[in-house]
């Protein structure tokens, strides 16, 4: 019995060991270019190494029973009449009910940190004169509000092309230019069907919804080119809606701004 | 209250075609629909096969180069609905139901024989008018889930052609789930309790409690829709003011449900397949009829997780990931009482037994995803994306398909008297095994690096991964040749099976092998341990 026993736990600390080690040296992940992105790869990294401690464990007891306990030629009869037993079921009620409350709770903080658990209610200056009810997405909101650098860009997508409309330059893009290290706040509205705003280096993705702006926030942490996609079905052109955000030094974006820059048409 | 049948009055079966005919005929043998069902899935199935193969080498090269993009669209719409509406569902509910429940509850037909034939004679025509709407004006293209405001602006008639499809699936559906229910409930022979019936039975009582409460609400919205699309009202149409979330909170609120649908029947089949080839009692009865009724309960409020990047509000996000990741605790109950069945068994390793325990590996896989997949922070970054194509897969071909495969080897001896060639079987079961995890495993990988579902074309980057699960599609297409080969050789050349060649407990093998027109010679028997192995009644036989 003893013995036995020995061997479940090396077994046991065998699937740790390995589920811990592939955890911590396999990635799976693109970049980390935005605040968003390394938060995102914590979570991510304790749900693999959770997934991979319990499905290493149910393949293995899967098939060292179809081993173990497989029907001999010479063998006849049947397996032991044991119909159940009420400790191991409780034992394997409530530890998954702790694993999937302690998940449930630590995702609750990364969305937290993330900034999606707070009400939008800060007041930009493109949205402050209307009532309409605008759904936020994912939105970092850091305790001084809006800084003076904050950055308010429209998006508006169509089939099959994104638009970036930046208000204080009256310009519009189909590049999407940001400065990087800088908080920007994105207000997207669809002209015809759902479309969705993701780039993947930067663990973010919202639907663009016609007739229901959505408030997408992010910062970006590294300089570099990255693909905007989008995620949501949307015609026949669906795979090639693509564009590019442009992370860059604010130097650099302030040149690439004041170029595009118009004057006010006064009327 | 049991009512008693009386075989002289049930069916007049002297009007009923003999042999293979009376598959072609409106019969109210729930032993032939339930053949029919299988039959005319699996055909169904092989169509949706043949559309799943020509995505997969669409998605061979980076660029849209096999097929025209709208034709691409029109494929993979038609692809998923075939899967679910007509293979998936249809087989594990109509067919598996209908052949194994009478004998189940001790019945010699279900409850409404004539409502249960027209379920069936629904599924052909509106089958094979979805089929042939691809040369109308081109077939439905935006997508199974039909999302307005696209489904509204794209060609109507193959959007329209789609919705009465689907609603005389859905109706087909809720026939069926009436049925059961009646069945199970009212048709048990006295003496039998509700606690003593096979697992399959309570599979499918929760089954069809939400088939009943969900797939109205399902047909409802899909009547909105064909009226925002031929008769301009505005119910989710954003220009006249209509709100395209609405579709979604509604469609979906069907459309997860469907997924339990889809599992919860496989969960009780493989409960029965499981015992009778380990050779051991089914572990945990009373707790695994509980955590189907859980499952339901739940399966009922998690629907708005399909929405987490929809523009839903922060409480509705936390509520919808907390609800979703606690399937995972009935869910996992099961599966440990599968194991725990499987524990010191006598176990015989076939085809059914391989296809069954590939099933515990694939479904742990996709529901350990599931989990992951129900916390919004991690859902925002791979949402519509090939992750979630993996995840799904791995659910419903891993899991579902897997059953089926495992059951028609199991029960085949049933309906046929036949044995099947084991030695194809496990040809049959190794190909698929390997093709299935080749093609899926590394869309994960794909989702989560940055390629998003329902594309017809991608960065170069994603080709080396691409091909390699196009060839395990390859592989799961090639996987049906020796099935296919082993069906019909078996059917006709077959070794015997006897009447109950796995020596099993539970009531249909209390009966000759094929089984006579109403179930019984005589009375039906009273089975009040369908899973007692290792004890006396296992040994007198």
């Amino acid at each position: 019995m003893l013995n036995k026993n020995i061997y479940l736990i090396l077994i046991i600390s065998l699937v740790f060991a390995i589920s811990f080690w592939i955890g911590f040296n396999v990635n799976l992940l693109p970049a980390e270019a935005s605040i968003n992105a390394p938060i995102y790869d914590e979570l991510f990294k304790i749900l693999f190494i959770t997934g991979l401690i319990i499905f290493i464990g149910m393949t293995i007891a899967v098939i060292y029973s179809l081993f173990k306990f497989r029907k001999r030629n010479d063998q006849i009869g049947d397996g032991i009449a044991l119909e159940g037993n009420l400790s191991l079921e409780i034992v394997w009620t409530i530890i998954p009910s702790i694993i999937v409350l302690l998940i449930g709770l630590y995702s609750y903080n990364i969305y937290d940190r993330m900034g999606g658990m707070k009400e939008l209610n800060h007041n930009h200056e493109m949205m402050s004169s209307n009532s309409e009810k605008i759904w936020a997405g994912i939105s970092q909101t850091s305790d001084n509000e809006i800084a003076i650098n904050n950055l308010s860009i429209e998006v508006s997508a169509m089939q099959f092309a994104f638009l970036f409309n930046y208000p204080k330059g009256n310009f519009i893009s189909g590049e999407l230019h940001v400065p990087v290290d800088q908080k920007v706040t994105m207000k997207m509205e669809s002209k015809d069907v759902i479309h969705a705003f993701w780039v993947p280096e930067f663990r973010i993705k919202q639907d663009i919804i016609p007739g229901q702006p959505t408030i997408l926030n992010f910062t970006p942490t590294k300089v570099g080119k990255y693909p905007i996609i989008c995620a949501e079905l949307c015609g026949p052109y669906h795979g090639g809606m693509r564009a590019s955000i442009i992370v860059e030094e604010e130097s650099d974006y302030n040149e690439w701004f004041n170029k595009n820059t118009k004057p006010e048409v006064k009327l | 209250m049991t009512i008693s049948i009386d075989p002289q009055k049930t069916n007049n079966e002297s009007l009923q075609p003999k042999g293979w005919l009376r598959y072609f005929s409106f019969s109210l043998d729930h032993k032939v629909i339930g053949i029919q069902y299988l039959v005319c899935g699996f055909l169904f199935y092989l169509i949706g096969g043949t559309l799943a193969s020509a995505i997969r080498i669409e998605l061979a090269s980076p660029m849209s180069d096999f097929m025209p993009r709208d034709v691409y669209n029109q494929v993979l719409t038609l692809h998923g609905t075939i899967m679910i509406f007509l293979w998936i569902v249809p087989v594990v509910n109509g067919a598996f139901g209908n052949y194994l429940i009478p004998f189940y509850v001790g019945a010699r037909d279900m409850a409404f024989p004539r409502l249960n034939a027209v379920a069936f004679w629904l599924i052909p025509p509106s089958g094979l008018m979805l089929v042939a709407s691809y040369f109308v004006e081109g077939a439905a293209q935006a997508g199974w889930t039909a999302y307005p405001p696209l489904s509204i602006t794209t060609p109507q008639s193959g959007q329209i052609i789609w919705i009465l499809s689907v609603l005389l699936l859905g109706g087909s559906s809720i026939f069926g789930g009436i049925n059961f229910i009646a069945t199970i409930i009212k048709l048990r022979r006295p003496g039998l309790k509700l606690m003593q019936l096979p697992m399959y039975c309570w599979a499918m009582l929760g089954t069809s409690l939400l088939v009943v409460l969900s797939t109205p609400v399902l047909a409802g919205t899909l009547i909105l829709l064909s009226f925002d699309i031929i008769a301009n009202t505005g119910f989710f149409n954003p220009v006249l003011g209509g709100n395209v979330v609405v579709y979604q909170h509604l469609f979906w609120f069907y459309s997860h449900p469907a997924v339990y649908i889809m599992v919860l029947p496989a969960f009780g089949l493989v409960s029965e397949i499981l015992p009778v080839h380990a050779r051991k009692p089914l572990f945990g009865y009373t707790t695994m009829v509980f955590s189907i009724m859980g499952i339901v309960v739940l399966g009922l409020v998690v629907w708005a997780h399909h929405m987490f990047t929809s523009g839903t509000p922060p409480w509705m996000r936390l509520f919808f990931t907390i609800a979703t990741a606690f399937i995972a605790v009935p869910t996992g109950i099961k599966f440990f009482n599968w194991v725990a069945t499987l524990w010191g068994g006598k176990i015989s390793i076939n085809s059914a037994m391989l296809f069954s325990c590939g099933f515990i590996i694939n479904f742990v896989f996709g529901g350990i995803t599931g989990v992951a997949l129900a916390q919004v922070p991690f859902d925002i970054h791979v949402h519509d994306t090939y992750f979630v194509v993996a995840h799904f897969h791995y659910i419903v071909y891993g899991g579902t398909v897997f059953i089926i495969f495992s059951s028609i080897y199991h029960w085949f001896p049933k309906v046929t008297g036949k044995m099947l060639n084991e030695k194809l079987g496990i040809l049959h079961f190794v190909i698929t095994f390997i093709g299935f995890n080749l093609c899926f495993a590394p869309q994960h990988w794909l989702g989560l690096n940055g390629m998003p579902r329902r594309v017809a074309e991608y960065d170069p980057q994603f080709q080396l991964v691409n091909q390699i699960s196009s060839l395990g599609a390859l592989l799961m297409a090639i996987s049906t040749i020796p099935f296919l080969i082993n069906v019909f050789l078996s059917v006709r050349n077959g070794k015997n099976a006897g009447d109950n060649p796995w020596n099993a407990l539970t009531p249909e093998w209390l009966t000759s092998s094929p089984p006579p027109v109403e179930n019984w010679e005589g009375e039906a028997p009273l089975v009040e341990e369908p899973y007692g192995y290792g004890k006396e009644i296992s040994e007198q036989k």
